[in-house]
């Protein structure tokens, strides 16, 4: 579904990504964990070329979407992104949010788009918030919301960038519920996380980088019991 | 409407009256007839500055989408426009269009039409700095997420961004609307009817100049602080979302 090959991406003199090669499967969840500063928020946008990667090839549904031929607007349609700071359009209103793109990029009718974001809501639990502008909602709401609007696209691919890092800790279960009934959906997803308890129950993969490279890459049960980079050892024991 | 010239008998006691009072000396009542024609000017005066709003704003996003954009002729035009209309004075400006645009391009224009023109062009070059601001301190996350949901350039902007930054910049635009409105009063070099030009006109037919200029200065001053109230009622609502 999405495959990296030889990816690097530097910001001036700073080399952020090394060198990833890696491939993620249809329906597959990967949790992108690891120190600050590492590079997995970077690794993430380059997916969709919110960065433009400096070398290297991404792939989505193996069309190269680093080429300079491709539509990068039809890729995006099909990759849903969350942000850690929700990015809510604060002008709409909670279903417009939603079916904004459906309605503008898709070009579905307008009883239809309001019926799927309503049926989104219903998904995230805030059905009853439909006509109220973001403002009006908790931290744990909005992100709620920012999941059902890339939802509404209906994308293949979803990937969260952080999205449980600007909220209150008591919200932090209500966006995690949310997203682990997801990976139950069969939607691929990629997840910048640094919530190690979810990444261990949700995830099927667990990618760890650091310094710009993918130091390991195991399943979770693995990656958490017996750890075999030390620099994973090192981050592991500080964080849990 | 024509004016009817009073015999210059009839003022000659009046301007005795006022050195004998050698002091203030106010006579509203003898403009009293004029005061229809004075206010016939408000028409002019607000159409003007309406037609010269709406299309220095426009201009104006125009210019600023230029001004932000990664196509370097257009940035360095919108730049250099922006120098040329700031940095010459706006009588200057009206002065050229009107007077030279026969010479130029065989075209005698209206007095109207060559106030809206400089005003628009003129404002524009204003307000396309004001509109930058406000398009590059929306949340560089709303450019995000309409991106990677496929949003076109476009779309993205006229729905997602322009909405935000002009409900940021909304106190500045009404600023330069009042701005606009108070010195369209400089159409008036150039003959068109408006308010200022009213009371020039009495005045210089009656030799009185105090009260007919301080019944324009009157309108001015209504007619902005209406727009004041109507621009804080919009911005209210604008705000609806907060």
């Amino acid at each position: 579904m999405i495959r990296t090959e030889f990816l690097c991406k530097s910001f001036g003199s700073l080399n952020v990504l090394k060198d990833i090669s890696t491939e993620i499967k249809k329906g597959q969840v990967v949790a992108i964990i690891g120190p600050s500063g590492c590079g997995k928020s970077t690794f993430l946008r380059c997916l969709n070329l919110l960065e433009v990667p400096t070398r290297g090839r991404v792939y989505i549904d193996d069309v190269e979407v680093t080429h300079p031929k491709t539509d990068i607007k039809k890729v995006r349609q099909n990759v849903g992104m969350v942000f850690q700071h929700f990015n809510l359009f604060p002008h709409m209103t909670v279903l417009k949010n939603v079916t904004y793109a459906p309605i503008k990029v898709k070009k579905i009718r307008t009883p239809e788009a309001e019926a799927l974001g309503m049926e989104l809501l219903k998904q995230v639990g805030l059905e009853e918030k439909a006509g109220v502008y973001p403002s009006r909602l908790s931290g744990g709401q909005k992100q709620r919301v920012a999941i059902a609007r890339a939802l509404a696209m209906q994308p293949q691919v979803m990937l969260f960038d952080e999205p449980t890092s600007a909220l209150d800790p008591e919200m932090v279960k209500e966006v995690l519920e949310v997203m682990k009934g997801l990976a139950t959906t069969g939607i691929t997803m990629a997840i910048v996380t640094h919530e190690m308890g979810f990444a261990r129950e949700v995830a099927d993969r667990i990618m760890f980088l650091d310094g710009g490279y993918v130091a390991e890459d195991s399943p979770p049960a693995e990656f958490f019991s017996n750890p075999k980079s030390e620099r994973a050892c090192q981050f592991l024991e500080k964080v849990l | 409407m024509v004016l009817d010239l009073i015999e210059p008998t009839l003022h000659i006691p009046n301007l005795l009256n006022l050195a004998q009072a050698g002091g203030l000396n106010l006579d509203f009542s003898q403009i009293a007839p004029n005061i229809p024609f004075i206010l016939g000017g408000i028409g002019t005066t607000l159409a003007f500055t309406l037609v010269s709003a709406f299309f220095g704003f426009t201009w104006g996003t125009i210019l600023s989408i230029f001004k932000i954009s990664n196509i370097k002729p257009l940035k360095w035009f919108a730049d250099f426009y922006t120098s040329v209309f700031r940095g010459t004075p706006l009588i200057l400006q009206l002065a050229i269009i009107y007077f030279s645009s026969p010479q130029v391009i065989g075209y005698a224009i209206p007095p109207f039409q060559a106030g809206v023109i400089t005003f628009s062009l003129n404002s524009a070059a204003y307000s396309s700095e004001t509109i930058r601001g406000g398009i590059l301190a929306v949340d560089k996350g709303q450019r995000e997420a309409a991106l990677t949901m496929g949003v076109p350039y476009t779309m993205m902007m006229w729905d997602i961004i322009l909405p935000q930054a002009f409900k940021n910049i909304l106190p500045a635009l009404v600023n330069e609307s009042i701005a606009l409105l108070k010195d369209s009063s400089l159409v008036s070099t150039v003959g068109a009817l408006d308010l200022m030009r009213r009371g020039q006109i009495v005045a210089a037919e009656k030799f009185i100049y105090f009260e007919p200029l301080i019944i324009v200065g009157l309108v001015y001053y209504i007619m902005v602080t209406g727009f004041t109230w109507l621009a804080q009622r919009f911005e209210k609502r604008m705000r609806r979302s907060d």
